[in-house]
């Protein structure tokens, strides 16, 4: 599969607080790609003016997971602003991901 | 508790090291739960056991599916790094009931078999069950998938906690598929096993003193190494100073000794069984005795049984007495309380300790325990003490009711409490009555009189027929005097014939002479008539 990990996006200009994630997928398994279109989709439409996103493959960097906690995939950790949030799963249920990460989504 | 124990024993005993995943409590409340058992869990170093931390927290949210394959590629990692044999999962079914979709719960269980097989570990898997069936929708697809399957149980049982421990499927193995008790003791989970199915067990013929060599003579010579004691009695009997004696007897000996009663301190008994000269005090002083009081409300059987049985393992005694036995029945099923006498017993000699164990029984005479906890099937020796109550007074009798591989007694004898120590004594048959107390006291002073009598009656014959002799021949010498005073009276008489011849023929020679008439030949015709010489 097609390497994703570190992959940083900072969306330029506004002062707003920038909303760390940290994605932790396991290789190409059907959860973590899903899990990671459903996020890029959120961040494109939620996250516009200020988020950085890591992805991080488990099966490349075991180590690293285990001392992260990280326990199934994907797995999602939003690190800043606090309070941290986790929130697994492949992320289908929009609504849910938005209120574990603290996101207002449109029309509230 | 069950795996954790598993991993510990592996990484201290194996030198294999394992791996344990908490889905339920952190690490640090595992070490400190455990923390009561001797198991060091703090001591053994991160590369023979490692606690990953997988308990999810409280905040965490699931949203759509999610698959353990991250949390295997972790594990296979740290697998390599620490070369684990053994790996526990915890409480997998926290984890697996996140996903709400049962398809899925199965699919990541063959994921997690799968990876198992592929990297040669054993796994514990830990599900819970609740009212006997498992929270898991798939546990009964786990129970295909395994190779063992161990149910753990807790129950109210007549208002005691029962733990058991059941092996419901192991491939490959004729297991022992019975509940068995389970207990927790200083060294984590005790498993009361009923042993194994064949008796296997030495039978020494060394025989031991039971306490006092009057008891050891009515039991042949005493007791056998190895064997079980069984005294039963009503409350009262001095069933307690018996074994008293026994322990007293062993340790005299040299041997390690283990005394467990119950509900009375070590001190009490001590101090009870000095008043009859059993002085146990600088035994236990000098280690060589272990007295252990263990309470029994609220205690069910199969804990007792674990509990002596961890005894037995740290004190290592040679000699043993529990007393009394029965107070193992004294909480919980009866029908517990047997198998547990039973097997407790069997246990005991399996270790090749001499017990000693003392029962009570609420009615008179031996039968009265025999139904009670069945013990006496089981005991080599029995030995029954008793009350006989006669003319007001209520004296002890001791009988030995059996006393396998030996000659022994089949004499009641009575047993006597004094301030130097218990004895036995003879009993008295009197009509078809047994005499003690002060009654067999009146016989023995009746006896030893009449003894008395027939002595000094001999001793008048003696002298009667002493006497007899002694006039005998006191008359035999006053006749041979008598004999002789007439044998000189004879010859005196003789003597004054002869003179008196002798004369008279002079005379009349001289009459002759004197008449001149007679011609003096004329006088021995004459005197034909006189004496002849």
């Amino acid at each position: 599969m097609k390497r994703r990990s570190a992959r940083t996006r900072v969306a330029s200009g506004e002062p707003t607080t920038v909303v760390v994630l940290r994605l932790y997928v396991a290789g190409g398994a059907p959860n973590s790609l899903q899990a990671i279109a459903n996020l890029e989709s959120i961040c494109a439409e939620y996250l516009k003016d200020g988020h950085r996103l890591e992805i991080v493959d488990v099966l490349e960097e075991p180590r690293r997971a285990m001392a992260d906690g990280v326990l199934v995939t994907p797995s999602l950790t939003k690190l800043s602003p606090v309070p941290v949030a986790q929130v697994i799963g492949n992320l289908s249920d929009r609504p849910r991901v938005l209120h574990a990460l603290g996101i207002r989504s449109h029309g509230h | 508790m069950f795996a954790l124990q598993c991993l510990v024993n592996a990484a201290k005993h194996h030198q294999a090291a394992g791996i344990f995943v908490a889905f339920e409590e952190s690490p640090s409340q595992i070490q400190e739960n455990s923390a009561a058992f001797d198991w060091g869990l703090a001591r053994i170093p991160a590369r023979k056991l490692f606690l990953l931390d997988a308990h999810l927290s409280a905040s965490l949210v699931a949203t759509g599916g999610f698959d353990l394959t991250g949390l295997l590629a972790m594990l296979a990692e740290k697998k390599q790094e620490i070369d684990a044999q053994w790996i526990v999962f915890d409480g997998i079914d926290v984890l697996l009931n996140l996903l709400q979709d049962p398809h899925a719960e199965m699919r990541e269980l063959y994921r997690l078999r799968d990876w198992l097989a592929g990297n040669a570990l054993t796994a514990i898997v830990t599900v819970k069950e609740v009212d006997g069936s498992p929270e898991v929708a798939h546990c009964g697809f786990l129970q295909f998938m395994v190779d063992c399957v161990v149910r753990v149980n807790r129950r109210q049982e007549e208002r005691l906690a029962v733990r058991t421990l059941q092996i419901t499927k192991y491939r490959g193995s004729g297991f022992a598929g019975a509940e068995f008790p389970l207990s927790f003791g200083a060294s984590g989970i005790e498993v009361g096993g009923s042993g194994p199915v064949d008796l296997v067990q030495k039978a020494p013929s060394e025989k031991l003193s039971a306490g006092f060599p009057r008891l050891d003579a009515m039991l042949g010579g005493g007791v056998f190494r190895g064997s079980s004691t069984l005294i039963t009695g009503v409350p009262g009997t001095a069933k307690t100073t018996l074994s008293g004696k026994f322990l007293e007897a062993a340790c005299g000996r040299g041997e390690r000794s283990l005394l467990v009663s119950f509900d009375e301190s070590p001190d009490q008994i001590m101090r009870n069984l000095s008043s009859v000269g059993i002085e146990l005090q600088k035994h236990v002083r000098s280690g060589m005795l272990t007295m252990v009081s263990l309470r029994t409300e609220g205690i069910g059987p199969e804990e007792h049984l674990l509990r002596i049985s961890a005894l037995i393992r740290e004190n290592r005694p040679r000699c043993m007495v529990i007393d009394p036995l029965t107070a193992v029945a004294k909480s919980g099923h009866l029908g517990v309380a047997r198998s547990v006498a039973s097997r407790l017993v069997a246990m005991i000699k399996r270790s090749e300790v001499t017990l000693l164990v003392t029962a009570l029984c609420e009615t008179e005479g031996p039968e009265g325990e025999s139904t009670e906890l069945q013990i006496s099937t089981i005991a080599d020796t029995w030995i029954h003490l008793s009350y006989l109550v006669r003319s007001g007074e209520r004296n002890r009798a001791l009988t030995i009711v059996k006393s396998r591989g030996t000659s022994h007694s089949s004499q009641v004898r009575e047993l006597v409490l004094a301030g130097s120590g218990p004895s036995l004594a003879d009993v008295y048959t009197a009509g078809g009555e047994v005499l003690m107390g002060t009654l067999r006291w009146q016989r023995e002073a009746e006896e030893s009189a009449g003894k008395l009598r027939q002595v000094a009656q001999f001793q008048l014959k003696l002298r009667e027929l002493e006497f007899a002799e002694a006039s005998t021949s006191a008359q035999i010498a006053a006749l041979q005097k008598e004999l002789e005073r007439q044998r000189a009276e004879w010859t005196l008489y003789s003597c004054e014939r002869d003179v008196q011849a002798e004369s008279t023929v002079l005379q009349e020679g001289e009459l002759r002479k004197r008449r001149g008439a007679d011609p003096a030949q004329a006088g021995p015709r004459k005197g034909a008539n006189g004496v002849a010489r």
